[in-house]
């Protein structure tokens, strides 16, 4: 068994992964959920409740505003409170319905026993439909709505289904303590994915420092046929689906396409829990695992939180606020953002809260770019960061265009191994900004 | 004599002569009639080629004068009223005179009034911090503070000053461009009238959170309280999505809104201090 992983770049950060052998433990419900109408990438959803309404838990209470968006639900029971806009982790407001907790009544339907279902056999069509129904988005942190994404376009054929159980990112450790605690499921849903977009093979691939998650994957995988367990060399970011696609298959994304372009749906390993729990339990996505960890931090652990819960109740739970915090991060602490309050919600994207301590959490001061180019060694996708940083600074964004930066995956090699410290992915960040409303104008026009 | 030289001599002179004769030909040929206005506009355009009337530079700006049908709707803010004159003298125009204008900025949320509630630490552009999130205060509207228009500004009319931390606009510089307006990522700069010596009145605030929410981040917010508007004898105030704003063309500089506003978020400026006995009619004589 060879270990394999992408070649060009990529950068490998300490793990710290600390909360690896902590359980999932279900975290009590707060007195209020918010929950936001836009968590998912596309066009946020439609309120179809009003102030006052009772709602159950499971309750469609946002309906999907477009080809590429997802419904959102209830995730606790009780009265609608309000629903005008709230600050989210960036702090501008964003619309939001905010539910004060009455008990924990769920909508009838859903399947709440741990008894694991089989697939009765469901056609990929209803298989789709029950995954959007449910709101059913991708749980490695990009929030891409996962019916759209397994919609296959005319044309275009999956000749493979790649599970993401990389996990690259470090401090998190949700996904292995899923694939631990609940891989017969994990499998169920795996199946019910390959059945959607009508392929025989699948491949998890998973890092090498996650050896008991890939013992415990390849003894289910056995059991069927045509799942497979890919371990993979420890390497950041493998968990980008371009790299990972790389890594297994060999085969480059092309820029500016997407994965089916070379025959691959690439899933979460969470999604794929979401999956099966939307289409054989019918329940729709209302909790999370979410990894809530920090070196000061007294428990590191996972919780599984219902979508909406305020990040305070979470950092509450792993021992309070350590005095000595510097920086709250929302996600890993390559891709993730920094929040401005703890007062935010958990939403369908949030993989982890990391609390890094005072000193190393505030970047050094930048220095002069000596054009080392080791961010261009460092960039898997083999583009140039300092030079989007340069154009960026003199706001030549139409030249940025033209050198690819929308191809930039926002991993943040570049920055991490910069030695003048020089913020190179927030320039490249206001770039993307810059070009996508140049696009967006671009096909106003025509 | 060397033939060497003696050949190398006539052969260059005679290559020199026919091309000489391939130039004039072609610059014949190809001859580019052009207005003789647009130089003469451009002479009497001041040259900063800053691109505050929209157009690529002075020679821009005198092309589309020259060729507009419309040239009494253009306008060069650096060179006011005077370069207009000029330039529509030299088209036979005359062009009415526009009242001159100023870069207003629109925040006071200061360090004292707007307190600080997260620490910046990426590179010092507004523009950037902008995409990144809401800002350092509670506020999400105001201003930044990393001088993304100081940087704009052509004619150092703009600085942070240092207490504050907010731009300050030097009047007697500032030719109302908009250089500034345009780079700011939050809008928080106005370019408007300048009134009669200078004097105005205006909102120095650009937040439509609701009151309270408002209230807390800054003590310099405009609540939307809706008190100036009541107060307002010309009914230049309206208040919409909880922040008043000020029209200039139906304010009288009365200044009744300025001392009704509970938050102080109601700027007057260039005018005389203020006598304890004075009646608001007569403020009104005396600027209207």
């Amino acid at each position: 068994m060879s270990l394999r992983t992408f070649k060009k770049g990529g950068v490998h950060p300490p793990e710290q992964k600390l909360s690896a052998d902590r359980p999932i433990e279900q975290l009590a419900l707060p007195p209020k959920v918010i929950i936001p109408l836009s968590q998912h990438i596309g066009a946020p959803a439609t309120i179809m409740v009003a102030k006052g309404d009772h709602v159950r838990v499971g309750q469609l209470i946002a309906q999907s505003g477009g080809f590429v968006s997802a419904n959102i639900h209830a995730s606790a029971s009780g009265t609608v409170e309000s629903v005008e806009p709230v600050a989210d982790g960036t702090g501008y407001r964003r619309p939001a319905i905010t539910i004060a907790v009455a008990g924990d009544e769920w909508m009838e339907g859903i399947d709440r026993s741990p008894t694991l279902a089989h697939d009765p056999g469901l056609a990929p069509n209803d298989i789709l439909a029950r995954i959007a129904e449910a709101g059913i988005v991708g749980l490695g942190g990009a929030t891409f709505p996962t019916h759209v994404k397994l919609t296959i376009p005319t044309g275009k054929q999956a000749n493979i289904l790649i599970i993401n159980a990389v996990e690259c990112e470090p401090y998190l450790t949700s996904d292995p303590r899923v694939m631990l605690e609940r891989g017969p499921e994990i499998m169920e849903g795996i199946a019910l994915l390959m059945r959607a977009i009508g392929v025989s093979r699948a491949v998890v691939g998973i890092e090498n420092n996650k050896p008991d998650a890939i013992a415990h994957l390849e003894q289910l995988a056995h059991e069927r046929s045509g799942v497979e367990v890919q371990p993979l060399r420890v390497k950041y970011p493998q968990g980008g689906e371009k790299m990972l696609i790389k890594a297994i298959m060999g085969r480059e994304v092309p820029s500016g396409g997407l994965p089916i372009d070379v025959g691959a749906v690439v899933v979460n390993v969470g999604t794929a829990l979401a999956v099966y729990e939307a289409v054989l339990k019918r329940k729709p996505m209302v909790e999370r695992v979410v990894t809530v960890t920090g070196k000061s931090l007294q428990r590191p652990s996972n919780f599984m939180v219902r979508i909406g819960t305020p990040v305070s109740a979470l950092i509450e739970a792993a021992g309070g606020l350590p005095n000595d915090t510097g920086k709250i991060i929302s996600g890993g602490p390559m891709m993730g953002k920094a929040l401005l309050s703890t007062d935010v919600a958990v939403t369908k994207g949030t993989s982890g809260i990391v609390v890094l301590p005072q000193p190393e959490a505030l970047k050094q001061k930048p220095q002069t770019c000596i054009r080392c180019a080791r961010c261009v060694s460092a960039c898997p996708l083999g583009l140039e960061p300092y030079l989007f940083a340069r154009l960026s600074q003199h706001g030549r964004f139409a030249d940025m265009e033209v050198e690819r930066v929308m191809d930039c995956m926002e991993c943040g090699s570049c920055f991490y191994t910069c030695p003048a410290r020089v913020s190179l992915l927030d320039y490249i960040k206001l770039g993307k900004n810059e070009v996508g409303a140049l696009i967006r104008a671009r096909n106003a026009k025509k | 004599m060397n033939p060497i030289i003696l050949y190398s001599a006539l052969i260059l002179a005679g290559l020199g002569a026919i091309l000489a004769m391939v130039l004039y030909l072609v610059a014949n040929k190809f001859k580019v009639e052009e207005d003789p206005r647009i130089d003469e506009v451009e002479s009497v355009l001041p040259g900063a080629n800053c691109g505050g009337c929209g157009y690529p530079g002075c020679r821009g700006f005198a092309d589309a004068f020259v060729k507009s049908d419309n040239p009494s709707a253009m306008f060069c803010p650096v060179g006011g009223n005077k370069a207009m004159e000029a330039a529509a003298a030299i088209m036979g125009l005359s062009i009415a005179a526009k009242e001159p204008q100023v870069a207003v900025v629109r925040c006071a949320g200061s360090p004292a009034k707007r307190p600080r509630t997260a620490v910046y630490d990426s590179a010092p552009s507004c523009k950037l911090a902008a995409t990144l999130f809401a800002g350092d205060t509670g506020c999400p509207f105001g201003c930044l503070g990393l001088g993304d228009c100081v940087r704009a500004c052509k004619f150092d009319a703009i600085g942070i000053a240092p207490t504050t931390l907010l731009p300050v606009v030097d009047e007697e510089r500032c030719t109302a461009c908009g250089a500034c307006s345009t780079a700011c990522p939050k809008q928080v700069i106005e370019i408007r009238k300048k009134g009669a010596k200078g004097r105005r009145v205006f909102v120095s605030c650009i937040n439509r959170d609701k009151g309270g929410v408002a209230r807390k981040a800054c003590g310099a917010a405009c609540i939307g309280c809706g008190k100036c508007a009541k107060v307002c004898p010309f009914g230049a105030i309206t208040v919409e999505q909880n922040l008043a704003y000020i029209s200039f063309e139906q304010c009288k500089a009365c200044r009744k809104c300025v001392s009704e506003c509970p938050t102080g978020a109601i700027h007057e400026v260039n005018f005389p201090a203020r006598k304890p006995t004075e009646a608001p009619a007569e403020a009104v004589s005396t600027t209207a």
